[in-house]
C-alpha cells in the first residue's frame, strides 16, 4: 500500500504537465527530474526505515511530532509544521496548473475577463475542494485504483504509438536537437547548452539533489511511509520504485515529442504557455475518444495528490498547531472540523500562488515548495542519527535558510516573461559563482548556521532539553515490544485521523 | 532484552561500509553532470546523455536492492531472534 500511495505521489501534473513542459521549452534542463528520483531511493533506504521505527515505537504521525520530541522544543516543532503547510501549498498549485490545462486545452476559457479567463483554473479548484470536503483521505485511496489504471494505459501507449507516428526516437531527438541548437546559436550559447545540459552541471545537480532530499519532508510524504506495515517496506519499496523513474523519464520525453510534432502550445488567451504542450500532443496524436481517457488521466493524477498533500497538511495544523498551542482540550468534532476547513484554506492559499505567481513554468511552484521545506531537513533528518545539534541552534539555521531561500526566490526575474519576482528557482550561489537551486543553498546555509550556534549553546551550556526518545527507538520493528499499529492514518482506513471522519 | 543491547554495539562493520559505497554510488554517477552532458556516442536514437541517465535508472536499483540484502543479513546474523509474536490484525 505504501508502494502504491508513494507512486500515486510520484506520478502527478509534476510529472505529467510541468517537467515535459520544461523539456519541450528549455531541453535538457527539464530532465533533472531522472536523477532527482534516481537518487531518492538511496535517500530512502537512508533514514526512512529509521523514522518508521522510532515514530512506530513512540506514536509519531507527523515531522514535527518527532522533533517536539526528540529536541524538547515546541518552537522547533511548530516551525517544522509551519513549514509543511506553506510548502505543501505551492505543490497544489502545480496540481491545479495541471488540471487547469488540461481543461484549457479542452477548449474552456478564453480571453475576456478574469472570470472566463481563469474559468479552468477556478473549476479545477472547485473540483479538487469538492472532491476532498465531501470524503477525506477516503477518496483518493478509492480513486487511486482507477487513477494507475488510467495512468499506465495512457504512459504506455504515449511512448509505444506516438514514437511511431513521428519517425521513431531519432526522428524525435533529432527535431529537439535542431530546435535547441537554433535556440543556443541565437542566444550566442555553446552548442548543446540546451539539448545535453553543456555547461549547466551546477544547476542540474543541485535541482537534483535538492528536490529528492525534499520529497520525503513533505507532510504527505512522510503519513505515506509512515503507514507502513514494518520497517522494512519502505527500503523494498526503494527498490522496486525505479520502475517509476523509468517511466517518468520516458513521460518527461514527451515534451520532445511534442517539438517533433509540430505543436505550438498557445493559450486561449493568446499567450505561449508550456504546460499546454502535452495535452495538445495527445489531442493532435490521438483519436478523440482516446485524448479523453488521457485528458481523465491527466486530471485524476492531479487531483488524487492534491488532495493527499491537502490533508496531509490539514492534519499538521490540527495536530501540531491546533492542538499543540491553540486548544489541547479540543473534542474529536472541533479537530476534524479544523481539518476541513485546514484543508479547504490550503487550497485557497494554492490558488494564491497560482494567481500570484508567474505560471510560465509550473515546475517553479513545486520547486518553490522545495526551497521551504528542504529546511526542516535538518531537525528531521540529523535527529534521527544524532541529539547533537542543539534545538535552538536548529532554530536559527531553519530561520536564516527561510529566510534566504525566500528572498533569493523573491528576487529571481524571468527576462523572457518580464516577471519580476518569483521568476525561476535556481540563483547563483554565493562564493562559487555558479547558478544552483536556492534550495541547496539555503540548506547549506541552514547547516552551517545550525552548527555554529549550536558549538556556541553548547560552550554557553544553554539548558537542551529532555529527549524523550531512546536509542533503541530508531531499530525497532513491527511485532517487537512498544512497536504500535495506531493511530497512522492508514489508507483507505479509518484510523485515527480525524479528516476522515 | 539482549536482541536489543546486542543490535547497536558496533557503529561501522564491513557490511556498512559496503553498503555505505553502494549507496554513494548512484549520487556520483548522476550528480557528475559534466561527464554525461554530451550527444555522442548514442544508443537507439537516444544521445548520451539520456540514455546515461537511463542506465543509472536500473543501476541505482540493483545497488540499492544489494544494500537491502545485506542489511538485512547483518540484521538477521545479529539478532538470533526467538520466535515473534505475530502481529494481529490491520493487514492489508
Amino acid at each position: 500500500m505504501t508502494w502504491f500511495l508513494l507512486g500515486g505521489d510520484l506520478y502527478t501534473a509534476y510529472t505529467f504537465v510541468a517537467v515535459p513542459a520544461v523539456m519541450f521549452a528549455s531541453g535538457a534542463q527539464g530532465f533533472f527530474a531522472v536523477p532527482y528520483t534516481i537518487i531518492v531511493y538511496p535517500l530512502v533506504f537512508l533514514f526512512l526505515p529509521r523514522l518508521w521505527s522510532v515514530s512506530h515505537r513512540r506514536g509519531y504521525v507527523t515531522p514535527a511530532d518527532f522533533v517536539r520530541a526528540r529536541f524538547d522544543s515546541r518552537g522547533l516543532a511548530l516551525a517544522v509544521a509551519l513549514t509543511g503547510i506553506l510548502a505543501t501549498m505551492p505543490y497544489i498549485a502545480l496540481q491545479l496548473v495541471g488540471i487547469q490545462a488540461v481543461f484549457e486545452v479542452m477548449g474552456l476559457g478564453g480571453s475576456g475577463n478574469i472570470l472566463v479567463a481563469d474559468a479552468p483554473l477556478f473549476l479545477a479548484f472547485a473540483v479538487l475542494a469538492a472532491y476532498t470536503y465531501s470524503s477525506g483521505l477516503r477518496a483518493p485511496a478509492l480513486i487511486a485504483f482507477v487513477k494507475d489504471a488510467l495512468i499506465y494505459l495512457v504512459i504506455a501507449v504515449a511512448i509505444i504509438y506516438i514514437p511511431t507516428k513521428l519517425g521513431g526516437w531519432s526522428g524525435i531527438f533529432d527535431a529537439a536537437g535542431e530546435k535547441f541548437a537554433a535556440a543556443d546559436d541565437a542566444a550566442g550559447r555553446p552548442e548543446g547548452f540546451s539539448f545535453v545540459g553543456l555547461g549547466q552541471a551546477w544547476p542540474y545537480a543541485t535541482l537534483a539533489l535538492g528536490s529528492a532530499m525534499a520529497l520525503f519532508m513533505y507532510p504527505h510524504a512522510v503519513t505515506a511511509v509512515l503507514s507502513a506495515k514494518n520497517r522494512s517496506v519502505p527500503r523494498r519499496n526503494a527498490a522496486i520504485l525505479p520502475a517509476y523513474s523509468f517511466l517518468l523519464a520516458l513521460l518527461a520525453l514527451t515534451g520532445f515529442m511534442a517539438i517533433a510534432a509540430g505543436i505550438n502550445p498557445v493559450g486561449l488567451n493568446g499567450k505561449p504557455n508550456a504546460q499546454l504542450s502535452v495535452p495538445m500532443l495527445f489531442e493532435a496524436m490521438f483519436p478523440s475518444w482516446f485524448a479523453g481517457v488521457a485528458f481523465a488521466a491527466i486530471a485524476i493524477g492531479a487531483l488524487v495528490p492534491a488532495a493527499i498533500m491537502s490533508i496531509a497538511a490539514a492534519n499538521l495544523w490540527t495536530r501540531n498547531v491546533y492542538k499543540a498551542f491553540l486548544k489541547p482540550d479540543a473534542s474529536h468534532a472541533e479537530e476534524a472540523r479544523q481539518s476541513k476547513l485546514v484543508s479547504l484554506l490550503v487550497k485557497f492559499g494554492a490558488l494564491i500562488f497560482v494567481l500570484g505567481l508567474d505560471k510560465s513554468f509550473a515546475i517553479n511552484l513545486q520547486l518553490l515548495g522545495g526551497i521551504w521545506i528542504l529546511q526542516t531537513f535538518p531537525s528531521v533528518v540529523f535527529g534521527l542519527y544524532t541529539r547533537w545539534f542543539h534545538r535552538w541552534g536548529l532554530f536559527a539555521g531553519w530561520a536564516v535558510g527561510m529566510a534566504y531561500g525566500t528572498w533569493t526566490a523573491y528576487n529571481i526575474t524571468n527576462p523572457v516573461t518580464g516577471t519580476q519576482h518569483f521568476g525561476g528557482s535556481t540563483a547563483d550561489i554565493p562564493l562559487i559563482g555558479e547558478k544552483g537551486y536556492v534550495a541547496f543553498t539555503a540548506w547549506v546555509l541552514n547547516v552551517l548556521v545550525t552548527v555554529a550556534v549550536t558549538v556556541v549553546l553548547r560552550a554557553l551550556k544553554v539548558a537542551e532539553g529532555v529527549d524523550q526518545t531512546s536509542p533503541d527507538d530508531y531499530h525497532a520493528d513491527a511485532g517487537e515490544p512498544g512497536v504500535r499499529d495506531a493511530p497512522l492514518p492508514q489508507p483507505g482506513g479509518k484510523a485515527g485521523s480525524p479528516a476522515e471522519a | 532484552m539482549a536482541q536489543h543491547t546486542r543490535r547497536t554495539t558496533e557503529l561501522l562493520t564491513p557490511t556498512r561500509v559496503l553498503v555505505g559505497v553502494l549507496l554513494a554510488l548512484p549520487f556520483l554517477g548522476t550528480l557528475w553532470v559534466s561527464s554525461y552532458s554530451r550527444v555522442e556516442p548514442r544508443l537507439g536514437g537516444f544521445p548520451f546523455f539520456y540514455w546515461y541517465q537511463f542506465l543509472w535508472i536500473f543501476l541505482s536499483a540493483i545497488l540499492t536492492t544489494c544494500a537491502f540484502v545485506l542489511v538485512q543479513r547483518e540484521r538477521r546474523g545479529q539478532q538470533h531472534r526467538t520466535p515473534q509474536p505475530r502481529r494481529k490484525g490491520g493487514a492489508r
